[in-house]
């Protein structure tokens, strides 16, 4: 470590990282090389990897939860926790802003780290100047006592930054920071970028944006399943050998056989929009038209951000969003779905994208669990039939597997892919006709992957319409028989199996609005 | 029989496990650890009452006393049912005393000021309940105000009410029927005797039913292949609530009889307990309360269940203070106070968790009954009021905790 006396030219190494959790190998040897005064893109699909060593390198994992070494201003570093490697000068800017709205910008950018004066108490006149001095540099003008939650989520991720800088960084990580920008303020955040770059700090910038890649990065490396491809250089990057990086991998046996019976149209949803429930300008939900027939799967294809849920939900019942508008048809006949019971006596289920916040009753039974979205059916003169209920629930355990010696096991001990199967269960006793499944695989091992696959396939084959939101393209691609694009809230597209290809896929999801 | 006969084809089955006299008695031992805990608040009050009876030289333990405490806390526990399902559905009510005071106070107008008759009067009086049960449930379940805010609204709002309408006066001496709901007794229906023969016999059907409930729940059980406690320890829970229920019918038989507010309660109790247990209502209750978003997206009207949870604690409220009115015999403006920490201290001994979810009636009962021990069995030691409270929120304090480190220690597991 003293053979090199010159500042070296990588700020950051990061050799042979592998990080397993229990059952995955999240990151297996993974290399990476960041030069002192870059900005270098890290790319990858949903899950590819990039926030697990985004997180092993902020110490948020810390050192002894991984294999291979961290190289940081040419010392190994042993970080315990995030304190640890904001000393050093590495400041990670996660994708949901870490700011407390009801507090002043300043406050922000020094909590934790307040400004003192005498008998160490806070000096409010230091620290307004500072901030205001952090604000310049960042290039945003705004007072330093106006609260966060008066500005907007542009600035917001700029205040950010100024947090960032009052920490004195010297590697800055951004975590997809223009998913939830507009156009303008994404620019500025990438001009600002490339500002700090003149000042000689670095950045580490992880994005689907291609666009955006292409103008700040200095060199792009792509993760994908959790090991690195490639590392590209500025003028080598083209958009064909990034995505070609990003979703190469063999799709064989992984998707069970799935002959399609397509009968008639199920369920069509014309002009549906939804602005933020907040954000009333915000257009969420951006004029969607798609259709289902009958024993049809059909995939939603889109970003991080493009407005899967949102659309999900805001169809379900209106368990999103504000000023919603369009037109859902079943079998033709037009139908309402403005409360989720409405929705679910119309034949829809939503099985949600986040099963533990949304889906399940964690601390009740599965046999309650299951029967949850259903008891009208169990139920006489007001009481449930508890035999009757507890037949059903054994049922649903014996046919989805459920993994658990009895019905009456709590779900939250459950695996993800057992949780799963009872969500499933859950909606296919409601009798649906047609199944919304958002993410039905996330955080679930392979082998359960399969199973709720062949779920997937056996309620088509029933006869149902099945919409499968995933963030996968290789899943959508082996179960679906055919596929929108969605992209900022909008349909971009729509393919069927045979033309559906990563590479168009993906070409679809990134278009942007024309300017 | 056939039990023996089917004996040698699950020996063949149980071959393959590892030991099974081990296996046996770990079981055993480990369904005696889980029950302590799911019972532990029933073991803590035998602990209770047994530590009073000591304390108080067997004063706790004398008929007229045992007959005192259940008409003394009557109110609590009709309160504890209601909070119970409040807790659960994970919001809080703070105005119960209040409202039982507020109530109190209209019945004397109707029975005493307007000498309307008594049974028109109650029923009157638990309408009132119920309406003001639709306004705070209307705050809380459709204007989306949380239940904490809208009931300590209520709280100073009906405690208000009840000095309006009493105009700072007590309104007294109320008629015989609407009294016996708070010291009311049915016996003597066989004559002056020593023993009460119906009490007896009241507890003899108590008993054969809960022998009868308990043996097809546990075959229910069994036939469904569920778990099911050890015979041995089943039996021995059994003879033990047998011998409670007797010692206390016992004691009731030799004093005055059946308090018709214990009636009252086991109606109650019955009624709540099924509600909770079997019906849909129910369900949908502890579905919002372990998680409201899932609930939602199941399509349980969350709100309407809300609303009706908060009617109904209304009602039970008005419940509680004619009780409490007829026992005194007087709506005055102290009636109530303080109700609440007794109702919500009830619910949280007996077992509700502060996030919700989680809770039963039968827990709720059994943490009203430990406060009302509390209370009698100090009383009667003549400790004073002030030391009394220092202690019921020592109990309510390491009664959660016990039940937090009791929970860390099984999920640890």
């Amino acid at each position: 470590m003293t053979d090199k006396v010159d500042a070296p030219l990588n700020i950051l190494e990061m050799r042979g990282i592998t990080k397993t959790f229990p059952g995955v190998k999240a990151l297996q040897d993974v290399t990476i090389e960041v030069g002192r005064g870059q900005v270098h893109a890290i790319c990858g699909e949903n899950g590819a990897g990039k926030s697990t060593l985004m997180k092993v390198l902020s110490g948020v994992y810390p050192f002894g939860t991984y294999e291979g070494d961290i190289v940081f201003e040419n010392k190994i570093v042993e970080f315990k926790d995030i304190r640890d490697s904001e000393a050093e000068g590495i400041v990670i800017i996660h994708q949901e802003l870490a700011l407390s709205p009801y507090l002043s910008i300043a406050e922000n950018i020094f909590l934790n780290n307040e400004q003192r004066g005498g008998l160490g108490l806070i000096d409010w006149n230091k620290t307004n100047a500072e901030a205001a001095k952090l604000l310049a540099r960042v290039g945003l003008r705004e007072n330093p006592t106006t609260k966060i939650m008066d500005i907007g989520v542009g600035k917001q991720q700029l205040v950010e930054i100024a947090k960032a800088l009052s920490k004195r960084v010297k590697l800055l990580i951004l975590d997809e920071p223009t998913a939830a920008l507009n156009d303008e303020d994404s620019d500025h955040l990438l001009n600002l970028i490339l500002h700090l770059k003149e000042q000689g700090i670095t950045a580490i910038i992880i994005s689907h944006k291609l666009n955006e890649i292409k103008k700040v990065a200095d060199s792009v490396t792509v993760i994908r399943d959790g090991k690195t491809i490639e590392t590209i250089s500025k003028n080598d990057v083209t958009e064909e050998r990034i995505i070609k990086d990003m979703v190469g991998r063999d799709l064989e046996n992984r998707y069970p056989d799935h002959t399609p019976h397509i009968g008639d149209e199920i369920l069509r949803v014309e002009d549906w929009t939804a602005h933020h429930p907040q954000d009333v300008s915000r257009v969420v939900v951006d004029n969607v038209n798609i259709n289902v027939r009958r024993g049809e799967i059909v995939g939603i294809a889109g970003l991080m951000g493009a407005g899967r849920t949102e659309f999900a939900m805001s169809l379900f019942g209106r368990s999103y969003g504000s000023k919603i508008s369009g037109r859902v048809f079943k079998n033709g006949v037009e139908i309402k779905t403005r409360t989720v019971s409405e929705a679910i006596a119309n034949g829809l289920a939503y099985a949600t994208e986040d099963r533990k916040t949304y889906g399940l009753n964690l601390i009740d039974d599965i046999k309650r669990n299951i029967s949850m979205a259903a008891l009208k059916k169990l139920e006489k003169l007001g009481l449930v039939n508890d035999g009757q209920e507890w037949t059903v629930a054994n049922e649903y355990r014996k046919s989805m597997n459920i993994k658990s010696p009895t019905v009456l096991a709590k779900t939250g001990k459950l695996s993800g892919g057992n949780q799963q199967k009872v969500v499933l269960s859950k909606w296919i006793y409601s009798d649906p006709d047609v199944l919304i499944l958002d993410e039905p695989t996330r955080g679930i091992d392979v082998g359960a992957k399969y199973e709720i696959y062949s779920i997937i396939n056996r309620l088509a084959a029933e006869g149902k319409g099945v919409i499968v939101i995933s963030s996968e393209l290789p899943e959508l691609l082996g179960i679906c028989d055919r596929i929108y694009a969605l992209s900022e809230g909008r349909i971009t597209g729509e393919l069927p199996i045979e033309e559906a290809s990563p590479e168009a896929l993906l070409k679809l999801m990134t278009m942007e609005k024309a300017r | 029989m056939s039990n023996l006969e089917t004996k040698p084809a699950d020996g063949v089955a149980a071959g393959s496990q590892v030991n099974p006299v081990e296996n046996r008695f770990t079981n055993r031992f480990s369904h005696i650890l889980a029950d302590l805990g799911k019972n532990g608040i029933f073991i803590a009050l035998i602990l209770v009452v047994v530590l009073f009876s000591v304390l108080t030289n067997g004063i706790l333990l004398r008929p007229q006393n045992i007959s005192n405490l259940i008409v003394q806390n009557g109110y609590i526990l009709v309160l504890a049912i209601g909070m119970v399902m409040v807790i659960i559905a994970g919001h809080i009510d703070l105005s119960v005393g209040s409202v039982a005071a507020f109530v109190g106070a209209v019945s004397g107008v109707f029975a005493v000021q307007w000498g309307l008759p008594w049974w028109l009067s109650i029923i009157l009086s638990l309408l009132v309940g119920a309406l003001v049960g639709v306004w705070q449930g209307f705050w809380i379940a459709f204007v989306g105000i949380p239940a904490f805010i809208v009931t300590l609204a209520g709280m100073l709002i009906f405690r208000g009410l009840a000095l309006v309408v009493l105009g700072n006066a007590n309104i007294g001496s109320f008629p015989t029927e609407y009294r016996a709901l708070g010291n009311g007794f049915i016996s003597n229906v066989f004559g002056e005797l020593d023993l009460d023969p119906l009490t007896l016999g009241v507890a003899v059907i108590a008993v054969i039913a809960l022998f009868v409930q308990q043996f097809r729940t546990r075959k229910g059980r069994a036939s469904y292949g569920q778990a099911v406690e050890p015979i041995v320890w089943f039996i021995a829970k059994l003879v033990l609530i047998t011998v409670a229920i007797g010692l206390f019918a016992y004691a009731l038989a030799t004093y005055k009889g059946i308090p018709i507010t214990l009636i009252v309660l086991a109606v109650l109790v019955l009624v709540y307990g099924i509600v909770m247990n079997r019906s849909v209502f129910g369900r949908h209750i502890y579905a919002i309360g372990g998680n409201l978003h899932a609930a939602e997206l199941s399509g349980i009207k969350t709100r309407n269940v809300t609303f009706w949870l908060f009617v109904n604690m209304g009602f039970l409220a008005a419940l509680a203070g004619l009780i409490f009115t007829a026992r005194l015999n007087l709506a005055g403006p102290k009636a109530g106070d303080g109700f609440e920490l007794e109702a919500i201290s009830a619910a949280f001994i007996g077992g509700a968790a502060v996030q919700g979810g989680v809770g039963t009636i039968g827990g709720a009962i059994i943490g009203g009954l430990i406060i009302g021990v509390l209370n009698n069995g100090m009383s009667i030691m003549g400790i004073g009021i002030e030391w009394q409270q220092a202690v019921k929120g020592l109990v309510l304090l390491f009664a959660v905790a016990f039940d937090v480190y009791n929970k860390r220690r099984s999920g640890g597991r």
